[in-house]
């Protein structure tokens, strides 16, 4: 088997950060693999602007965000990089599986940085009734649809939840000629920041419905209608509340959870409530030299947080393997 | 007369209380920093945006490329410019920043990427 000093797995901002920061550390073979065909991981799809004020002072799409450190890392030559390299295994002797077109590798590393991201919750975790039509989406991957592969998805958009993602997402329908007819948020207050709330709802005067919840979906082949019901304080249904909203699309947008099947996998002690390594400190996990960084490790607002933190992952992995500060 | 609005130029989002006479801007509280000032002015005189889309491919290594306004443009125009962007097809690499429609719609505003497309 191959040996390599330090795998990171993860193409995304948080794998570039600590990547790069291990390099200036003094590590000087790294691996970084990724599945995608491009590094930037979720960063390609947000082609919003809202990035980088904090790290490059800057106001800055996702992609724009993404492309500084891609220039950097790229002109790295102690950092390789594979791409279309999905990582399947992992134990916890540090040693990785992973499948590239046509080919299987295996590789054992003295030390691993696990910068996978996260997934989206989808509806079956959120329990709405009714029938199973086309036409319901996680908002993240209408994201991707939309921004990445030029699909307009539907007419008339209700969107289930309001973070930051169902909020960019309402703005985004709108500016292709979709009609947004509500936000539904079951808490009192919008989960996102005030300024998507401004400019992506009240710019195109959008409803946000607070303390609402979606309580039925209708269809046969494709959504037809959502059942809307107010929630009290203890999110109990209001009586004679219910009104309905014909619609063709609905997006879920209820959060996002880190994904760590592959640490779990090397015997990681997890939470099981939150999908993360329980740990002390940032960036680290109950194993000797495998760390965590990024989405993965916790659920981020900011990309420049994300930096951040994962600067001090790459810091940590030099340590360990013994190069002095 | 007084309004409230909230800055959207960081994630801070501060609420700015404004005392507006005659259209015009004579006070700003509630803002962290220069930006609220420039950003309440601009609020009520002339409310701008930067618009972000993404615009078809042809020939390239992903399907669709991500441009934006270099300059926000007004708010009220965003729909509008959104027809015009809808027709464009880029068909050349392009890296970040090289402009896509020069003088969008003549608003004195281009259109760049903001993706380095092979
Ligand atoms: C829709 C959305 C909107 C956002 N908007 C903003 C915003 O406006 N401003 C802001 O600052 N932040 C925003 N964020 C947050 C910010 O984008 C994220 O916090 C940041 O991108 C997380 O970086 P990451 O590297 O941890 O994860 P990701 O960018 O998700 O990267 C993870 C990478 O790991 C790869 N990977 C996963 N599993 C494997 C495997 N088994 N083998 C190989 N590779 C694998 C994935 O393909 C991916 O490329 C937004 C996030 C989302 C999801």
């Amino acid at each position: 088997m191959k040996e390599r000093e330090l795998v990171i797995v993860g193409g995304g901002p948080a794998a570039m950060a600590a990547a790069i920061s291990a390099h200036e550390s003094g590590v000087k073979d790294i691996l970084v693999l990724e599945r995608d065909q491009f590094l930037g991981g979720i960063l390609n799809q947000c082609i919003h602007t809202g990035f980088g004020l904090n790290h490059f002072k800057e106001l800055l799409s996702g992609p724009e965000y993404a492309q500084r450190f891609i220039e950097k890392i790229t002109g790295i030559k102690d950092i390789e990089i594979s791409l279309q390299s999905f990582v399947t295994n992992l134990n916890s002797d540090k040693e990785l599986t992973y499948l590239r077109p046509g080919e299987m590798e295996e590789v054992r590393a003295r030390a691993i940085i696990m910068a996978t991201g996260c997934r989206e919750r989808t509806r079956e975790m959120i329990h709405v009734a009714g029938t199973r039509p086309a036409g319901i989406f996680s908002a993240g991957l209408a994201q991707k649809l939309i921004n990445s592969e030029g699909l307009l998805l539907g007419q008339e958009i209700v969107v289930v939840g309001s973070g930051d993602i169902g909020l960019i997402m309402a703005r985004r329908f709108t500016l292709e000629g979709a009609k947004v007819k509500a936000v539904v948020e079951i808490q009192k207050e919008s989960k996102g920041l005030i300024r998507n709330v401004v400019q992506c709802l009240d710019d195109f005067n959008i409803p946000l419905y607070l303390s609402h919840k979606i309580s039925k979906i209708y269809g046969k082949h494709r959504v037809e209608k959502v059942d809307v019901i107010a929630v009290d304080d203890n999110f109990n249904e209001v009586q004679n509340s219910r009104f309905e909203i014909e619609c063709d699309t609905v997006l879920i947008s209820a959060g996002l959870i880190p994904e760590n099947e592959l640490i779990e996998m090397a015997q990681v002690e997890m939470d099981k409530k939150t999908n993360t390594p329980v740990s002390d400190e940032i960036n680290k996990t109950s194993v000797e030299g495998l760390f965590v960084c990024g989405n993965a490790f916790k659920i981020y607002d900011l990309v420049d947080s994300v930096t951040k933190d994962s600067i001090i992952a790459g810091e940590m992995a030099a340590e360990y393997l013994g190069y002095k500060k | 007369m007084k309004k409230e609005i909230i800055c959207i130029e960081c994630p801070n989002g501060c609420v700015l209380a404004l005392e507006i006479k005659d259209g015009k801007i004579v006070q700003v509280e509630g803002n962290k920093c220069d930006k609220g000032v420039v950003y309440a002015e601009s609020e009520i005189e002339n409310p701008l945006r930067v618009l972000t889309t993404s615009v078809m491919s042809e020939g390239l290594s992903v399907l669709m490329v991500p441009v934006k306004t270099r300059e926000p443009i007004p708010k009220d125009l965003m729909l509008k410019a959104m027809e015009n962007i809808k027709k464009i097809k880029v068909k050349k690499s392009v890296e970040v920043g090289d402009v896509i429609v020069k003088d969008l719609m003549g608003l004195g505003v281009d259109l760049v990427a903001t993706r380095s497309v092979r």
